[in-house]
């Protein structure tokens, strides 16, 4: 209430000026600083006043590791996890562990999970189950594909059960919700890499580090929708509840619970696809499966079979997706009297069925039951022969040499040379101007507190490398992509099929991204910046047709009833109209372009992401926390910042969300 | 209709919707207007109301939208706490009821249907209905039983299967009807219970209620828009406006005796005729000559005798016996609406 009275009592004027007035004192600052005027002191905080952040976090994880017990609790958690870990391995692939059954036929699995799509979204759902499993089966990677999904079979249930209670928690009490607000939006901004350290610290290597990152990486997206579910559920039906004389568990078992369903499926969705992203990326701290062999395919430029992989993950991941999506809008519905009870339960007694006809197949016929190495149809060397002979073609050859060249040392360089060239205290002054200039007064002081603490880190160069490639690659995103977006949204045919295109890329693990980079350009910068920009592109491109596509018609009409023609329309009606939510699309970019810039690290880069994957081969938790908290408070700053700006311009023009 | 203590007792009750309503009701100077209250950030859904509904009553309460009928009826249910005020319920105060007592008061003694139905969107038709059962810890089959005898009873039958958005919007509301049918309660609270029908159900729905009423002595708490109805249903009348109760009285009373200008504008469209009965019209020391007319008449259905009559005294009797007279005038007055 405050705020909003303060900004219409001094009119916007003034809060703009005194941003322009910010950045007049940084560029005066970065003046003094070419002219050689200003002390080294102000440039970058001298090395001594650096607290040691690592230090005092290690110790506090010494001290929650050994005297609170911590250690002891996570080793007993990790018994645990393992014996389930080891049953699905042995079921999926075979590990020699209780119960010694395994591996279940390939066949077997592929049957019964098609039946299953069948039941859910019909022939079309059931012929895409069963392309993806045959492929994964016939090119050869059976085994490592089910290395990965024994981890999610069991991340992923265990992801929901915890976001769903507590997210329950969360909708019940007022106050632990408030509490657990901050720490869901710094976990969803954590790099991924600050998951995996302590997962390997507390919990081994290997499978069960890597369920356990999955696990919590997985659980924020459940809470949220299990609250919102929750609070959406229509109060008469509650009060119907109560006069029918529910006690308070059974109004949450029979009444909410149900009721919620629609949002709580969505969050099973997400909770299954931020796993399996999660779960390829594990490959960083050995976990075996696609993850793994994609990394070491591409770290020997193996690309033919970087590139199968890729697929298989790509294929499982839209698999994956849209079965969990066909499930939240698959609706009970009634059989008519009398049907029999077979009938009632077709899909489970067929899948059944399929299930124990392939397994006794598989046992008089081998190929039924695994593809072994030779048999399997893998093209990897014929497709890097291939691969090899299009980047040799002139003019392919020709465009990414100029763009190597170019773009990296044209423009690229300079700007990251410029970026490094300014004094702390002067970037801290223009981030604060940006965030005071589109959020408001208490966004700025965020934003000066969370990158005064950056600079505090000591990690400030490579923290200001971070936020090059970010912007670098958001704003080419931007460049391409808008375009782009702009005349897809001109037609509802080519809307309809850029969305389509954007909505299956976002499934993907952005760990797949990297392969084209790879490929087009090898190991350099530009091939980070190139995966971190397509990556980018996919919410940018969405949202602005979404936002373009979403402006009343009325307003469109009115606009050409005033003989607008149409790049009036475009620029003075659809674009501001659509504006705060293209905001949304450019924050998620930014969001994005942070997670990838990360894994990108994995090229080769100076960043925090290159620091951060070191952290991994050694115990070094709090260096680990300090990078992480880095990357988590830039983009919490662009994140608090824009999204404040797009709910603030959404109330203004009247568009509710 | 009995005559013991009443069922629902309700004495000053207030309802207000705000930030902090308990302490705004405590500090605020007596006889403020509802428009006052609602320039103080707070809206009075129900505004000091005191009421009464007897054993085996059908109170039927109307007013516009907004009003505050649907509030009132949920603080008679404790769908919602109280601001102010207190509320009885078979003698006992329902804002002093631990959790416990209050769910053994819903299971055992009270049912409600609801204004936009709420249903359960994912059990059917069946589970719907049995659900209050089910939450009695009633065994399968015995609600299994119950609930198809009054899906039956509303006309639903072989719909049981169906789920609620398979069904139309008439269908799903008889679903809800179902449901609190399905527990007999002895206090009823029905919230617009028949808006969605047509006029041919809604007949038959209003019977089967009047029909368990009078059977089983149920008191009934009704809301509805449609005069028509009330007039079938009402033992009494209450007519509500802004929160407050403006008038709650007889049918006959009040078209004939509006307590305030809000309730005469309310039942000016009414034609009188149709409501006021000859029992209203009985004059102390009057008496009537020839052959009486039945009391519960109403003034309507005697036109042509009341034309064609030319005493000027017509005497009244209640089954058989003579119980007074009315002046011929007076009823010829309200029949050609210059009362
Ligand atoms: N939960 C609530 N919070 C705030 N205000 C409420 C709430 N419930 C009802 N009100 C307000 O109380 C007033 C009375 O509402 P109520 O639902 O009782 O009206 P009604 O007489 O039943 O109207 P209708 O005939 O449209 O059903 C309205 O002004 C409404 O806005
Ligand atoms: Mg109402």
């Amino acid at each position: 209430m405050a705020d909003t009275t303060a900004i219409s009592a001094n009119p916007p004027m003034s809060r703009s000026r005194l941003a322009s007035l910010l950045v007049g004192l940084a560029i005066l600052v970065t003046a003094l600083q070419y002219l050689g005027f200003l002390p080294a002191a102000l440039h970058r905080l001298p090395e001594a006043l650096v607290p040691d952040f690592a230090r005092y976090l290690d110790a506090f994880f010494n001290f929650v590791k050994d005297d609170l017990g911590l250690f002891a609790l996570t080793r007993w958690l990790t018994g645990l996890l393992q014996t389930v870990l080891d049953t699905t391995a042995n079921l999926l692939f075979g590990k020699r562990r209780w119960p010694n059954l395994g591996p279940i036929p390939w066949t077997a699995i592929a049957a019964s999970m098609a039946v299953l799509g069948y039941y859910l979204g019909g022939w079309k759902m059931a012929a895409l189950v069963a392309v993806t499993f045959c492929w994964t089966a016939l090119v050869g990677q059976w085994k490592i594909a089910m290395q990965t999904m024994s981890v999610l079979v069991v991340a992923a249930p265990t992801a929901f059960i915890i976001g769903l209670s507590l997210g329950v928690a969360a909708w019940k009490s007022p106050a632990f919700n408030r509490a657990l607000k901050p720490v869901l939006s710094v976990l969803q901004t954590l790099p991924f890499f600050t998951y995996l350290l302590p997962a390997v610290i507390f919990f081994k290597v290997g499978p069960t580090a890597g369920a356990v990152a999955t696990t919590i990486y997985a659980i924020p997206p459940m809470i949220l929708m299990t609250t919102l579910g929750l609070q959406k559920v229509s109060p008469e039906v509650v009060e119907a509840g109560h006069m029918s004389g529910c006690t308070k568990l059974q109004l949450l078992r029979h009444v909410y619970l149900p009721s919620a369903r629609t949002e709580i499926l969505v969050g099973v969705n997400q909770v299954i696809m931020l796993c399996l992203a999660m779960v390829v990326l594990t490959a960083f701290i050995g976990m075996p499966g696609l993850g793994a062999k994609l990394l070491a395919m591409m770290g020997s430029f193996k690309l033919g079979r970087s590139f199968e992989i890729g697929v298989t993950i790509v294929l499982l991941a839209v698999t994956l997706d849209r079965m969990s999506k066909a499930w939240v809008v698959k609706q009970p519905e009634h059989f008519e009297r009398g049907t029999p009870w077979w009938k009632r339960h077709i899909a489970l007694l067929l899948g059944l069925g399929a299930f124990v006809v392939f397994c006794i197949v598989a046992q008089f016929i081998e190929v039924a039951s695994e593809i072994g190495r030779k048999q399997s149809l893998s093209v990897g060397k014929e497709l890097d022969t291939g691969i090899k002979w299009f980047l040799n073609i002139e003019w392919v050859k020709a465009t990414t040499g100029f763009l190597r060249a170019f773009v990296n040392v044209q423009i690229l360089i300079p700007f990251r040379n410029f970026m490094l060239s300014i004094p702390t205290p002067a970037f801290i002054l223009l981030i604060t101007a940006f965030a005071l200039w589109l959020g408001g007064r208490r966004q700025a002081i965020t934003a000066l507190i969370f990158f005064s603490l950056v600079a505090l880190s000591g990690w400030w160069d490579r923290s200001v490398i971070t936020l090059y490639s970010v912007i670098s690659a958001v704003s080419i995103a931007m460049l391409l992509g808008l375009p782009i977006a702009i005349l897809a949204a001109r037609t509802e045919k080519w809307s309809q099929r850029l969305l389509l295109v954007c909505d299956t890329a976002q499934t993907f693990p952005s760990f797949v991204y990297l392969i084209p980079a790879i490929m087009l350009f090898g190991i350099t910068d530009i091939a980070v910046i190139f995966s971190i920009l397509i990556f980018a592109m996919v919410p940018l491109i969405r949202y602005t047709i979404e936002g373009l596509r979403t402006v009343p018609p009325e307003v469109i009409e009115a606009a050409e009833m005033s003989g607008a023609t149409r790049m009036q329309k475009l620029v003075n009606v659809e674009l501001p109209l659509a504006l705060p939510t293209m905001a949304v699309g450019f924050n998620q970019a930014i969001m994005f372009a942070f997670f990838m810039v990360i894994i990108a690290a994995f090229i080769g880069t100076q960043d925090l992401g290159q620091e951060l994957q070191r952290t991994l081969a050694g115990t070094d938790l709090g260096k680990n926390f300090v990078l992480g908290i880095c990357v988590s408070l830039m983009a919490l700053t662009f994140d608090l910042t824009i999204l404040k700006w797009s709910s603030d311009r959404k109330k203004m023009l009247g568009l509710e969300e | 209709m009995t005559t013991d203590a009443p069922v629902i007792s309700a004495k000053n009750v207030w309802k207000l919707f705000g930030s902090a309503p308990e302490a705004y009701l405590k500090d605020m100077p007596a006889g403020r207007s509802f428009d006052e209250i609602r320039s103080d950030g707070y809206i009075a859904g129900v505004k000091d109301v005191s009421i009464e509904v007897a054993r085996g009553e059908m109170l039927v309460i109307m007013g516009l939208s907004g009003s505050g009928k649907s509030t009132l009826v949920r603080c008679f249910s404790r769908l919602h706490d109280i601001t102010g005020g207190t509320i009885e319920v078979e003698g006992q105060d329902i804002m002093s009821l631990s959790e416990k007592e209050l769910i053994e008061l819903r299971r055992n003694k009270m049912g409600m249907v609801f204004q936009s139905f709420g249903l359960l969107p994912h059990r059917t038709v069946l589970d719907n209905v049995a659900f209050p059962l089910e939450m009695r810890g009633q065994d399968k089959h015995a609600r299994r039983e119950r609930a198809l005898e009054v899906i039956k009873l509303v006309g639903l039958e072989g719909r049981e299967d169906y789920f609620p958005r398979e069904l139309s919007g008439g269908q799903q509301q008889r679903v809800g009807i179902a449901r609190s049918l399905a527990i007999e309660p002895d206090i009823w609270f029905l919230d617009e219970p028949f808006s969605a029908l047509d006029p041919l159900i809604r007949r038959e729905m209003q019977d089967e209620f009047l029909r368990l009423q009078q059977l089983l002595n149920k008191t009934i708490v009704f809301i509805t828009h449609d005069f028509d109805e009330a007039l079938r249903l009402a033992d009494r009348i209450a007519i509500m406006k802004d929160g407050a109760v403006e008038q709650c009285d007889t049918p006959d009373q009040i078209v004939l005796h509006p307590a305030t200008e809000y309730v005469r504008k309310f039942t000016e469209e009414i034609d009188k005729a149709r409501v006021v009965h000859t029992e209203t019209l009985i004059e102390r020391g009057l008496d009537g000559e020839g052959d009486p007319v039945d009391a519960s008449a109403s003034v309507q259905s005697l036109a042509k005798l009341l034309i064609q009559d030319t005493r000027s005294a017509i005497p009244v009797a209640k089954d058989g016996t003579v119980i007074g007279a009315m002046q011929r005038e007076v009823a010829l007055g309200i029949l050609v609406g210059t009362e």
